[in-house]
């Protein structure tokens, strides 16, 4: 594979496949921002990939009270999924179980569309008739009684089907310690760019998967980059790849996501070969299944 | 753009509709065929320029110089744009408006914003009865949009109130929110007797408490609810002191029993 050197960071030059996906977005409050991430963190919990969590989600940025309809606290969360019913079940269950039990919270709409998923509409059931309904301007509200107070949730959110789903970075260094302090530079700087989430545990993933498995499964263990294989396999490392993590990024468009793999290659490169990465590559299935392609080459511009 | 100005010539002998004098109605008219639009009235034929001298400008911002409280339904059937008066004016202002803002610097009469479906209305004096209300056969009153009257209002306020928001900075008279369906009625200062007489469903806020209480209104304590918040952030862009009284702890009370029960008074705790 053809590469280039920034730095002294070998950048493969290939290029990151991603696909269409549905999103949407919820605003979480609470009387502390304390609160208020405890019900985004407990929401966006298993829901790493879509392949065994029915949604990818994760927590976009941090709101200051001035930016939130009921001026506390908030937390905007956004949920990836492959279809709209799935993204609409994954939103009810997780509002209903994670933000409705947390204490003090609130929940509203978190993306404007033309399209919308139910979300105090679906959830007022839970006030068993006790519920009232509330409009401010073109707004929609739904309290529903509950033992600290009252739940409120905006009636609906909004719903994109130009979500981007897969952009990704793959993250070789010489040891455990240097790629795991690249991969955090880099979960650190797309943590600044709006309207993406990396859904892996502290944004990072570490077990990458290939597609298939000689067992029943869909999915398995990407044997290629795995530096304990590579004499035993036809393996992508080089001998001096000793460790290798990678992130994956949803965005509501495709710019989002260009931007956030802009900002974490930037940042990795600035870390440097000795305190980080020595290789930076990205992940694609030959460019055949997903409609973005992300070249590296592109975004080191 | 400037706008449309119509300068009061003389006070009105007799009550005069001013439903004509709505932008989508002015548009597209030159000065000329504005004076001549007929005020409808009593027995006699009068025109607009028998009361007022026009000056041209757009017909989407309407300015109205000099009041009468004989002017009555000014800006009735509103659907967009913006009307100013300088002055007070008559009855049913702003009734059935369905969006756009109406401006009265002045007071004014009675079903101020009667049936309103959408927009705003802003009254910087006083309103009489039936703020919001329905006229006689009507089954319910205000419907969508913003209501807020500087001053005080008179009674049943927000009477069979079915949706949108209404603020009173001043004091409200008796039967408050009388037979409200469902929406919101903010009353800043004092409250005349019986608040919510009726009310089958929505919210009631007397922020200066009220002169009797009806005993069908059951105590829930006092509350302060993110749903207040909530209220007081979108009450701010229309009224800073409505806003603030939001966001004190409120008690609750539940009611009218007498009817469904579902609406809720919240009153200050002294």
């Amino acid at each position: 594979m053809r590469e280039m050197i920034v730095k002294g960071i070998h950048v493969d030059d290939t290029f990151a496949e991603a696909f269409n996906m549905r999103a949407t977005g919820v605003v979480i409050t609470a009387d502390s921002a304390r609160w208020a991430r405890q019900a985004a963190v407990t929401m966006t919990g298993f829901a790493t990939s879509v392949i065994g969590c029915g949604c990818e989600a994760g927590i976009a940025s941090e709101l200051s009270p001035r930016e939130t309809p009921d001026r506390r606290p908030g937390i905007r969360v956004l949920l990836f999924a492959v279809s709209t019913s799935e993204l609409q079940k994954q939103l009810q269950n997780r509002v209903a179980q994670c933000v409705l039990t947390t204490s003090g919270s609130a929940c509203y709409a978190g993306l404007q569309g033309e399209e919308v998923l139910k979300l105090g509409n679906a959830l007022r059931f839970f006030g068993d008739g006790w519920q009232i309904s509330k409009r401010f301007a073109d707004k929609h509200f739904w309290r529903v009684p509950v033992m600290d107070g009252e739940f409120v949730c905006e009636a609906s959110t909004g719903l994109t089907k130009v979500a981007v789903g897969g952009g990704n970075l793959l993250i070789m260094g010489r040891t455990p310690r240097t790629t795991l302090a690249a991969a955090e530079a880099a979960v650190s700087a797309i943590k600044r760019v709006p309207d993406v989430i990396m859904p892996f545990p502290g944004g990072i993933v570490r077990s990458g998967s290939k597609v298939g498995s000689k067992y029943k499964a869909s999915a398995s263990t990407n044997e290629a980059y795995c530096p304990t294989l590579r004499g035993a396999v036809k393996s992508a490392l080089g001998p001096e790849i000793g460790s290798v993590l990678e992130i994956v990024i949803d965005g509501l468009t495709a710019k989002a996501v260009a931007a956030a793999m802009r900002a974490g290659l930037a940042a990795m490169i600035e870390l440097g070969p000795k305190r980080g990465a020595v290789r930076i590559g990205a992940g694609n299935y030959g460019g055949k299944l997903g409609p973005h392609h992300f070249h590296l080459k592109d975004l080191l511009r | 753009m400037r706008p449309l100005v119509l300068i009061l010539r003389t006070a009105p002998d007799a009550r005069l509709d001013l439903s004509a004098l709505v932008s989508h109605r002015l548009s597209g008219k030159t000065v000329a065929e504005i004076g001549k639009l007929e005020l409808q009235t009593g027995r006699q034929r009068i025109a607009v320029s028998d009361i007022f001298r026009v000056r041209a400008g757009d017909p989407q911002h309407v300015r109205i110089e000099g009041g009468s409280d004989r002017f009555d339904q000014v800006g009735q059937d509103m659907a967009g744009g913006e009307i100013v008066v300088e002055g007070d004016v008559g009855n049913q202002a702003g009734r059935l408006m369905r969006s756009g803002r109406l401006l009265i610097n002045g007071n004014a009469g009675r079903w101020a914003a009667s049936g309103m479906r959408g927009g705003q209305v802003e009254i910087a004096g006083s309103a009489g009865d039936r703020l919001g209300g329905p006229l006689a056969g009507e089954m319910a009153g205000m419907r969508g949009g913003v209501v807020v009257v500087r001053g005080d209002v008179g009674e049943r306020a927000g009477d069979r109130l079915r949706r949108g928001t209404v603020v009173v900075e001043g004091r409200a008279g008796a039967y408050a929110g009388s037979g409200m369906i469902a929406g919101t009625l903010i009353v800043r200062r004092a409250a005349g007797p019986l608040p919510g007489y009726l009310m089958r469903r929505g919210t009631l806020v007397l922020a200066g408490g009220c002169d009797e209480m009806s005993p069908t209104f059951l105590d829930c304590g006092v509350h302060g609810l993110v749903a207040m918040r909530l209220m007081a952030a979108f009450v701010a862009d229309h009224s800073a002191v409505a806003a603030s009284a939001l966001r004190l702890p409120l008690r609750r009370l539940a009611g009218d029993m007498a009817v469904l029960g579902k609406g809720e008074v919240f009153c200050a705790t002294a």
